[in-house]
Formats: structure tokens, sequence, C-alpha cells
């Protein structure tokens, strides 16, 4: 009833019906298999388009919770403690699971010492998923170089689906927003990101141009905006003065 | 006993003016609420249904928690000043249980819930005005929010109401439709797999009568559906200038 047109950069809604024909490749988690060659989209996403030898179509989700998958580096913040571990939320549907012998590097006894000594609810983690496999709850790890407590810097919280946008091809725009602002970003997949920044200034302006990201990040050429952008809200706060570059 | 019932049908035209196979005027928004993972307001004619979607989340209580599918919940209800005459009351009425089912079962067809094994859906649905057909603006509603909130889905759930006035088969009944009329019919199917996830029948229609209501209400739904697309489109639309 509704078949897509075959247009460059569309937003796409559930029930919308995409046609691939024999020279062309479709890819994207958020479709349903109707049959062999027709796939019903689930999630309200952009469908764009790659020409090369053979065409491929790819599907983008614009909104969706996060899940959580082996290996992600995660930004999560303590909700509670028991006597061994601590349940981290991670902006997904199941809270996250935290040893204490995994964060303390050594076996825990809860007999001698207080768990909430180390991190208490309210305190924000830097983790990686070590297991999940939708039967039990996620676990988390904090033993690799990068992750653990998070003592200083703010946190921003974005749509997890728009991360992706944030790094950007090649991590364009992340190194962007680097070399603009001079913060310390890390980007959790699960859509927070921290930021460690020089002054308050510079941080809102960061805060600000994410959030602009978050926003405008189905749209092209959205790099080079948020660069111009950057540079505008700093000449506004006469931070620098207006460069032509 | 029904007093004085109104003539509902002269030369052709409804009580509202419009003619038996016309929808009332539509208007849908969506991501009215900031704080809901997704929301739509929508607007048939005098009916005002605001719906809102919150997660995947986690299950409270713990007990309800299916192993191997999201649990999706509704509740449906009319707020206190949303009727015409005596103020309803705020408790939950036998016919708001019933219909918190039946637009949680025309949701569920649609809704891609074993993606969230022991995880929770929540559907709100809240009548702002009632005019005829709160149920299937109800639906309506709650699958665009189910949309905007990011939850997978199959297609779209769209439903509207056919019935008998005066011996004429109408499309979306209104109040006094629903009151006076012989029969009432709410539809909602999913149109772009062609299949139907809820119907019920209040009243008496004929076999031959059925399928011109059918045929009918199917035609709305396409109408409504299009518009339901179009306002999801437009959100992301709006801010690309």
């Amino acid at each position: 009833m509704s078949e897509s047109v075959l247009m460059k950069r569309t937003i796409v809604v559930p029930g919308d019906i995409i046609v691939v024909d024999k020279n062309a490749s479709v890819e994207g988690a958020n479709l349903y298999k109707l049959s062999d060659n027709t796939y019903i989209v689930t999630t309200i996403s952009i469908q764009d388009y790659e020409e090369g030898e053979k065409k491929k179509i790819r599907v983008v989700s614009l909104k969706g919770r996060y899940i959580p998958k082996e290996g992600d580096i995660v930004i999560g913040i303590v909700t509670d403690a028991t006597l061994s571990y601590w349940l981290v939320d991670i902006k997904s549907p199941y809270p996250a699971i935290l040893n204490a012998s995994d964060y303390l590097g050594k076996s825990f006894n809860p007999a001698l010492e207080n768990i909430r000594k180390y991190l208490d609810i309210g305190d924000v983690v830097i983790a990686k998923v070590t297991q999940f496999d939708r039967s039990r709850l996620p676990t988390l790890t904090v033993q690799d170089k990068g992750l653990g407590k998070v003592i200083e810097g703010s946190l921003v919280e974005i749509e997890p689906s728009k991360v992706g946008r944030v790094i950007g091809k090649k991590r364009s725009m992340i190194n962007m927003l680097i070399e603009q602002t001079k913060c310390d970003f890390v980007v959790g997949i699960n859509g927070r990101i921290l930021l460690k920044c020089p002054n308050s200034d510079i941080e809102y302006i960061a805060i600000l141009a994410i959030k602009k990201i978050e926003e405008e990040a189905h749209t092209v050429g959205l790099t080079e905006r948020i660069k111009e952008f950057i540079i505008n809200e700093k000449v506004k706060r006469g931070l620098i003065r207006y460069e032509t570059e | 006993m029904k007093l004085s019932k109104p003539q509902l049908i002269v030369n052709g035209k409804r009580i509202d003016g419009r003619g038996p196979q016309d929808l009332r005027q539509i208007k849908i928004e969506v991501g009215v609420l900031k704080n809901a993972d997704g929301s739509a307001l929508v607007e048939i004619g005098g009916t005002k249904v605001l719906a809102a979607v919150y997660g995947p989340r986690e299950v409270v209580p713990r007990h309800q928690e299916q192993v191997d599918r999201a649990i999706i919940r509704c509740r449906y209800r009319m707020l206190s000043f949303s009727t015409l005459g005596e103020r309803k009351s705020p408790a939950p009425t036998r016919r708001e249980i019933e219909l918190s089912k039946v637009i949680r079962e025309a949701l569920e067809p649609a809704v891609l819930s074993m993606q969230f094994p022991r995880a929770a859906i929540d559907i709100f649905v809240e009548v702002i005005n009632a005019d005829g057909g709160t149920r299937t603006a109800g639906i309506t509603a709650a699958s665009v929010a189910l949309a905007d909130a990011g939850i997978p889905m199959l297609d779209l759930v769209t439903a509207v109401a056919v019935g008998k006035v005066d011996g004429v088969i109408v499309l979306d009944l209104n109040e006094i439709e629903d009151m006076y009329g012989e029969a009432d019919m709410p539809i909602a199917a999913m149109p772009s797999l062609k299949r139907i996830t809820m119907i019920q029948l209040n009243g008496v229609l004929t076999p031959d009568e059925f399928k011109k209501a059918l045929a009918l209400a199917l035609e709305g739904i396409d109408k409504i559906y299009q518009l339901q697309k179009e306002a999801l489109r437009k959100k992301y639309v709006e801010i690309e200038e």
C-alpha cells in the first residue's frame, strides 16, 4: 500500500514497505522480513542509499532504547547497592550489574567492608558491558583503561540512537568538537556523554553543540554547521574575535 | 428508554453536516509530552485524546514480567471533565477497565514485544474531551505514540468506527449518532499488512450491511493512516527546515 519511492534520504515510519530488487542489498537492524525481497520498517528511521557496484539501502533508526551489547563502553549511574554488587542504570530496559570484586580487582567480603564505601547511589561510572544475552541482566566491568568511577565533569544525556552522529564518520564530529572546545569527551554508547572542560563558558557551548547535533542528527553537512555554530557562540560570548576560516 | 430521538439524517446529510462517508476533521500532533518516551495528541472532531508511551522499561511489580517478551500495559481513562453533563467519577469504571484491555489487544499484534524480554511497555490513553469514538481515537493516538517512542512495530494501527444511523451506513460516528443509531462497529487495522486487529459490533447489521460497513471502515482507516504517517514524518522534516 505504501511502497517507498526510491529517493535519496527519506524518513520512513513503521509500516513502510521496502522492496529490494536483485542488484541492491538492504541493511538495518530495525527491518522485518516479510518475504525474500520485501521488508517492513519497524521504527522511525532514515533511509539512505549508497551507490556503488551494488546499490545498498541503509535504514538507520532515529529513536529507540539502548540495548546492551558485549564490549560497549557505557556511562552508568549507580541506583542500588546490594551486599556484593551494584545495580547500575545504563538507560536500557534492564539495569546492569557491577560486581564489587570486579570493581576492586580483588575478592570482596561484605562481612568485613561496606560496599557503599566504594560506590554509593548516584555515583557515575564508565564501564564496559561484558555479558548480555537478554535472559539475564547485563554485567559490567571497569577493569580496562579509562574505565571506573567518575569524579569530575558534567554529564549530558542524548538519544542513544544519535550517539553515532556525535562521533561522526571516522570520528570526524568528535575530533572537531575536541579541536574547537578543547574539552575532554567520553561518549557512552548508551547516550550519555561526559565532558571535562577548561571553563564553564566553553562547557555551556559544548553542551549546546551536542544538543544541536542530537536535534539535527538526520540532516546533511552537520559537522560544518556545528563548527560554525561553536565559533559563532564563542564570538557571542567574547571568548574569541571573529576568525575567517 | 430513549426520549425524543432526533432526526439523524436530513436530506442525506448527517446531524453535523457531513455526508455518510465523511470523516470528521482530524488533527494529529506528535511528541507533545517531554517526559514521555513517545506521545501523541489526536483530535477527531470534538473528541480529543492524549496518548503517552513509556518504555521498554523494567517491570514493576517483578512477578508480572514474561521471560520471552515485553508485557504491554495499557490504561484508558476519561478525565472528569471530558463528558457532557454530570461530572464523571475519577475512579476507573467497568467501561474504562474493559476499554483498556480492548486497546491493548488491538495494539499487541503490531508491537514486536519479543525484542524486549522481561521488560514492560506502558501506554496511557487519556480522553480529554469525549464526543464519540474515543476508543478508536485512543488506538490511533497510542500507535503514533508507540512509533514516536521508537518501539519496533510491524505497522501503525489505525482505528475508526462505522455504524448504521437511520438505516444508512455511516463512517466515524459522533456521540449523538452513537447514542441513537442502530449499530456501531469500531474497527482497528494494520493497513500495510492488511490485517484487522480489533472488531466490535454493537447493534444489528445484516451480512450485506456488514460487508459494506467493513469496506467503508477500511477506506476511512486508509485516510487516517496517511495522516498518522504524515504527522510522524513532519516531526523530523520540520527540523530539517
